[in-house]
């Protein structure tokens, strides 16, 4: 048998950032990093942003080099995938047949887009977005003129919206919710958001019960529930992601919206971690309650923080959950939880944009989000970021008042 | 390597702690006033994405960049923390007089 060393599978943000931290922490024994997409692990972010508005054909942003990671001696197993654990044998084996064993397993195969169910022969050319292929071939199909249909309020669709109407198409968003951003954004925001897309010509549809998506003489025609029917060349949907948990799933590990990991981000197998997308896990800093992120950042630290886990360190990840998105020349910023707050405090920074505490019964401080342009803001939210970190109480009265400055409220 | 040191500020318009921004003829740049009372000079925009690390936030010797959280040492520029990878150049600084100078090339 080969010697057993880290093999890590899903070669995307939090998968990469595992395998280089095990070898920046001291481990020299083999590290494996497996993707199944055959591409240098790349910025999902910019899937949404920047590419789709790129006017040269864009390529992926990598996050490693494949110099680097043959300097760090990983081996990068490319354009495979991992078919089946064998948790006795502590081996994976892949699609190609290929078995590599194992001494500690991390898991961090991401999530998925949530497909749409609908009636219609067009649901199945609908577009989703989450690799890199989706974002070129959406990117082509964006062409000045084009009617564009994208279906779902939340960041992507939104994210896609901004984009495909400064590639120069016709959009119309619909969302089946009262407002946009109803997951963790106040409505104070989601409205400056909406107002925004309004204003640079989107056209915007809340409340809209979508029955079925035809398609026939090259173009597809969504109908609603009141009878409206909108007739667009091209319909992306973005309703939401689902852990991918196949893998875990089938090798008996438990799920629970997501690979169920405990506060070190270990699965019910010892031997096995989990982070980014794919897991829940207990959240330290808001009563253990149990938690799935989508978000970049988190999926950095947690395979960071996996990484030391593996080695021994049995650390509880307690990283305050942060999550930009930007639309137009709009930054919006959100961290910590806000479902956990029952007040919101307003912090008008004038010309800067707008900032919100979200404090919870007790008055802690476990969230803030803020939106505006220029990138001013960012530094008032990460302060924020590390109230809510430090659990602090500052006076309500202290946090609107924009003439306090927030790094005092921290001491 | 030859430069002018160039006038960027009075020491007491940079608060201790924080980063200012600098545009010079084309140039920009972030200078840096840290909780020691240390002066430094880099390039403005992030190594990452052009974006200016003036609205970032300084925590002893490390900028953290306002768009994505990546980090810079201050004094060499090493990058710290992903996504930021390519180190930031740095600019002698000097104080004369109350005031900070830069040296640029
Ligand atoms: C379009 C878009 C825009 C986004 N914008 C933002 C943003 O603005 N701000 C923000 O904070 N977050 C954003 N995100 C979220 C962020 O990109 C994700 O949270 C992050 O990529 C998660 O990283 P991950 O490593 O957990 O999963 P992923 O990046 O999904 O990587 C998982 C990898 O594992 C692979 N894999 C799965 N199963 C297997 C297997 N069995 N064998 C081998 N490989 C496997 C997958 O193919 C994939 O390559 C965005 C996401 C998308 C899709
Ligand atoms: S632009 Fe600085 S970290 Fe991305």
């Amino acid at each position: 048998m080969n010697e057993s060393g880290m093999v890590v599978v899903g070669a995307g943000e939090a998968g990469v950032r595992a395998a280089l931290e095990l070898r920046s922490l001291g481990w020299d024994g083999e590290i494996t990093l497996i993707g199944n997409e055959g591409l240098l692990p790349y910025e999902r972010p910019k899937l949404s942003k920047e590419l789709l508005i790129a006017v040269e054909e864009p390529s992926p942003a990598a996050v490693v080099s494949e110099a680097q990671l043959a300097e760090e001696r990983i081996d990068w197993v490319s354009g495979d995938a991992v078919r089946r654990i064998d948790r006795e044998g502590h081996r994976v084996e892949l699609a190609s047949g290929r078995e590599i064993p194992y001494m500690r397993l991390l898991l961090a195969t991401g999530a998925k887009p949530r497909k749409l169910e609908i009636a219609g022969d067009g649901a199945g050319d609908l577009i989703y977005l989450r690799r890199y292929e989706d974002a070129v071939r959406l990117r082509e199909s964006l062409r000045n003129g084009s009617r564009v249909v994208v279906i779902g309020g939340g960041f992507i669709g939104l994210e896609v919206a901004a984009s495909a109407i400064q590639r120069g198409c016709a959009v119309t968003l619909l969302e089946a919710g009262r407002r946009l951003l109803a997951r963790g954004v106040p409505e104070a925001i989601a409205k400056v958001v909406e107002q925004e897309h309004r204003k640079q010509g989107v056209r915007i549809v809340t409340g809209a019960s979508l029955e079925r998506i035809d398609k026939g003489a090259g173009e597809f025609k969504l109908r609603l529930a009141d009878g409206t029917v909108i007739p667009c060349d091209i319909v992306i949907a973005g309703i939401g992601a689902v852990p991918e948990t196949a893998l875990a799933e089938k090798s008996g590990l438990d799920i629970d919206n997501g690979i169920r990991v405990n506060e070190k981000l270990q699965t019910s197998d010892p031997n096995i971690f989990a982070a980014g997308d794919c897991c829940s896990f207990p959240h330290v800093l808001f009563g253990n309650h149990r938690i799935r992120l989508e978000a970049w950042r988190n999926a950095v630290d947690q395979g960071m923080h996996a990484a030391g886990n593996m080695l021994g360190s049995e650390k509880p990840y307690g990283v305050v959950p942060w999550f930009w998105s930007d639309q137009y020349d709009l930054t919006l910023q959100v961290a910590g939880l806000t479902d956990r707050a029952v007040t919101i405090v307003e912090r008008n920074m004038g010309e800067e944009g707008q900032i919100y505490f979200h404090l919870n019964e007790e008055g802690t401080v476990v969230a803030v989000s803020g939106i505006g342009s220029g990138g001013s803001l960012a530094k008032h939210i990460r302060i924020g970021e590390m109230l809510v970190e430090k659990q602090a109480k500052p006076a309500a009265e202290a946090l609107a008042d924009h003439t306090v400055r927030l790094k005092q409220l921290m001491r | 390597m030859s430069g002018e040191w160039i006038e960027v500020c009075a020491v007491d318009e940079i608060e201790e702690e924080d980063v200012i921004r600098f545009d010079h003829g084309e140039r920009t740049f972030a200078v840096y006033r840290t909780d020691k009372g240390h002066f430094y000079a880099s390039d403005g925009y992030c190594t990452h994405e052009k974006f200016h690390l003036s609205n970032g936030l300084v925590m002893g010797n490390v900028i953290e960049c306002p768009k994505h959280n990546g980090r810079f040492d201050i004094p060499t520029g090493a990058a710290k923390r992903a996504p930021v990878c390519v180190d930031l150049r740095t600019y002698p600084v000097k104080v004369e007089s109350d005031s900070v100078f830069i040296k640029i090339d």
